[in-house]
């Protein structure tokens, strides 16, 4: 079987210094993967290693099957796609999307359907003509997009693509891309980002980096509802992460019992999502001290002291919210409450 | 600012909204006209002396052949230089080795250095009784050739550096993960950006060569007679100052001439 991706225990290091710790990472064909964390994680580094801008101390890295790791970046056939869009000023924008073509010697004839076609993809066709500095931000990207597509890679890298864009541009340009990924059902997608909205938006699996190593990998949905370690939940989405201890008795945060899905022998650490923390009386309750609220439209955020831990409430809009210095009763359903493997995130 | 126009405006009402920078601009005007435009003047009168005809000038084989030997030796070190500035500026710049970051300080203070220093240098490697031995090669338009070339080499350097370090290294990623090697990426990355650069430098050096006096004179090339050196020869040695201006003006109408037709040509290029 043929992967779009696979990094075989992929470790760089610049100056004794590793940035990037034994990787193992298969991205399917036609699969969507994001390389999730902050920066300094390492998910850039390892999508520079698959590119081949940054030779592995050891590992190797495969495209389609193939052993790369040896090849130089221009012999690897991939499409990338940077922050900064790095299309070349003094071409018109056509010759910016031919650039890759003519650079792989495409008969002209080819060049100028596949151009055409590379830019009606992005929306982009009536701009061929125009310099780069002639265009706005999100169609400087498109451009770019439409650059690395037109040598019609097998894998297409995209590093941080969306960060310069602002707010709205950026879930216009989500939607956009998913469009594209449905367009190209072959092409394997890896995504670095910081950004937990777009590799939740997008991605088919999303790989969790922190401190040079995979933390976690799982799609979506698993991270979300199912995070392993502490990091993983807090860096997918907001969590709640209160102390727990368990014993043969059950789950004990503090004096109280807690009911929880499935337990994990030797955890010690609680995850609860804010918004499937409610409001008044049921199960699992936590009395408290709201300590702050904000209002934010469709909801009400409330930051409780319980016993000294803060826990988070996101709550549909109250008519009559509490105020500072308020005792109210918090609870969770025990399907929502997610137990974290102990050490995980810190190892 | 704003103050000190209205100062020089007498007072009342925005400055800014009716300047008048005659007032302003008059005295480095007077400068310059007294220290430099004054002595050109003088010049050109001196050459339209009775009895120094422009055409006698013309005339002489003496005169026509050191235009020639100007303008070729200006042109090709020239081009030599903007070839191997180029070279010389990208190894510096794009090939990672130990010590470049020296190297490029080293061109600044080059720069510093006079240009009879380098032909001295020179005279001790190909001179008469130099390490290499007795070519009589320095005196030959070959050696101003090679020793305008390894003095100008660096102008046209320092502002190609200055360029390169503009260049951003996500396009030349950009353009290797596209499918291009280095000859391609230098041809239609980096070149295009290194342009202005190159005819800043290209342009400068040009006129400098153009005008060259000093390397000519230290070579001892007898045999290279460039216009500099005619005027030298003329009003020093011959005492006829009326021909010596002649031929300056000559000299300063072909700079200024050649300059301006570089400076069209490349700002077409850069276009």
């Amino acid at each position: 079987m043929t992967d779009g991706i696979r990094f075989d225990s992929v470790t760089v290091a610049y100056d004794g210094n590793v940035v990037l710790d034994s990787l193992d990472l298969t991205v399917a064909p036609g699969e969507v993967m994001a390389l999730l964390g902050p920066s300094g994680s390492g998910k850039t580094t390892a999508l520079r290693a698959v590119a081949g801008f940054v030779r592995p101390a050891s590992g190797r890295v495969f495209l389609g099957g193939r052993d790369v790791t040896d090849l130089p970046p221009y012999l690897r056939g991939v499409g990338m796609v940077v922050q900064q869009y790095a299309l070349f000023p003094h071409l018109r924008v056509e010759d910016n999307v031919a650039f890759g073509l003519k650079a792989r010697k495409v008969a002209r004839g080819e060049i100028r359907t596949r151009v055409a076609e590379a830019l009606e993809m992005v929306g982009m066709a009536e701009y061929g003509r125009r310099y780069p500095r002639e265009l706005s931000g999100g169609q400087q990207q498109r451009v770019a997009i439409a650059r690395a597509l037109a040598i019609r890679p097998g894998v297409l890298l995209l590093d941080e693509p969306l960060s310069a864009l602002d707010a709205q541009l950026r879930s216009g340009m989500l939607a956009e891309l998913s469009r594209l990924h449905r367009e190209l059902p072959e092409v394997s997608i890896l995504y670095v980002t910081h950004d937990q909205v777009e590799a939740l938006t997008l991605a088919d699996r999303i790989a969790v980096m922190d401190r040079a190593r995979l933390q976690e990998c799982g799609t979506p949905r698993e991270l979300y509802r199912a995070p392993k370690s502490e990091f993983t939940a807090s860096f997918v989405g907001s969590a709640n992460l209160l102390p727990v201890t368990v014993g043969e008795r059950g789950v004990f945060f503090g004096e109280r019992r807690v009911e929880v899905r499935g337990v994990v022998p030797g955890a010690a650490t609680l995850c609860v999502r804010p918004h499937l923390v409610g409001l008044g009386a049921g199960p699992n309750q936590l009395a408290g001290v709201v300590r702050e609220i904000q209002w934010r439209g469709a909801t009400h955020r409330l930051y409780v002291d319980v016993d000294g831990h803060r826990v988070v409430a996101d709550v549909p809009e109250l008519k009559k919210p509490p105020v500072y210095g308020d005792a109210v009763m918090l609870h969770f359903a025990p399907e929502d409450a997610v137990l974290l493997s102990v050490g995980v995130g810190d190892e | 600012m704003s103050e000190v126009v209205r100062r020089v405006r007498g007072g009342g009402g925005w400055a800014r909204s009716s300047p008048r920078p005659l007032g302003v601009a008059l005295p480095p005007v007077l400068i310059l006209t007294l220290l430099f435009l004054y002595p050109l003047a003088l010049v050109v009168q001196q050459s339209f002396q009775p009895g120094t005809a422009y055409g006698d000038v013309f005339a002489s084989e003496l005169f026509r052949t050191a235009l020639w030997t100007t303008v070729w030796i200006a042109v090709v070190s020239t081009l030599e230089c903007l070839v191997l500035g180029f070279v010389l500026a990208l190894v510096i710049a794009f090939v990672p080795f130990p010590g470049a970051r020296t190297v490029a300080r080293f061109i600044d203070v080059y720069l510093s250095f006079p240009s009879f220093l380098i032909t001295l240098a020179l005279l001790f490697i190909y001179g008469t009784t130099g390490i290499v031995g007795s070519f009589q090669f320095l005196a030959t338009p070959w050696g101003v050739l090679l020793a305008e070339v390894t003095y100008f080499t660096p102008f046209v350097m320092r502002p190609v550096l200055a360029a390169f370090s503009q260049v951003d290294t996500a396009q030349l990623e950009a353009a290797s993960s596209l499918g291009a090697r280095a000859p391609r990426i230098i041809r239609q990355v980096i070149l295009p950006e290194a342009l202005p650069a190159l005819a800043a430098g290209g342009s400068l050096v040009l006129v400098l060569c153009l005008n060259e006096f000093g390397i000519v004179l230290f070579t001892g090339a007898k045999g290279v007679t460039t216009l500099p050196m005619l005027v030298y020869s003329k009003a020093i040695l011959e005492s006829d100052y009326p021909g010596a201006c002649v031929v300056a003006v000559v000299n300063v109408l072909i700079s200024v001439g050649l300059y301006g037709l570089y400076r069209v040509v490349s700002r077409r290029v850069g276009a």
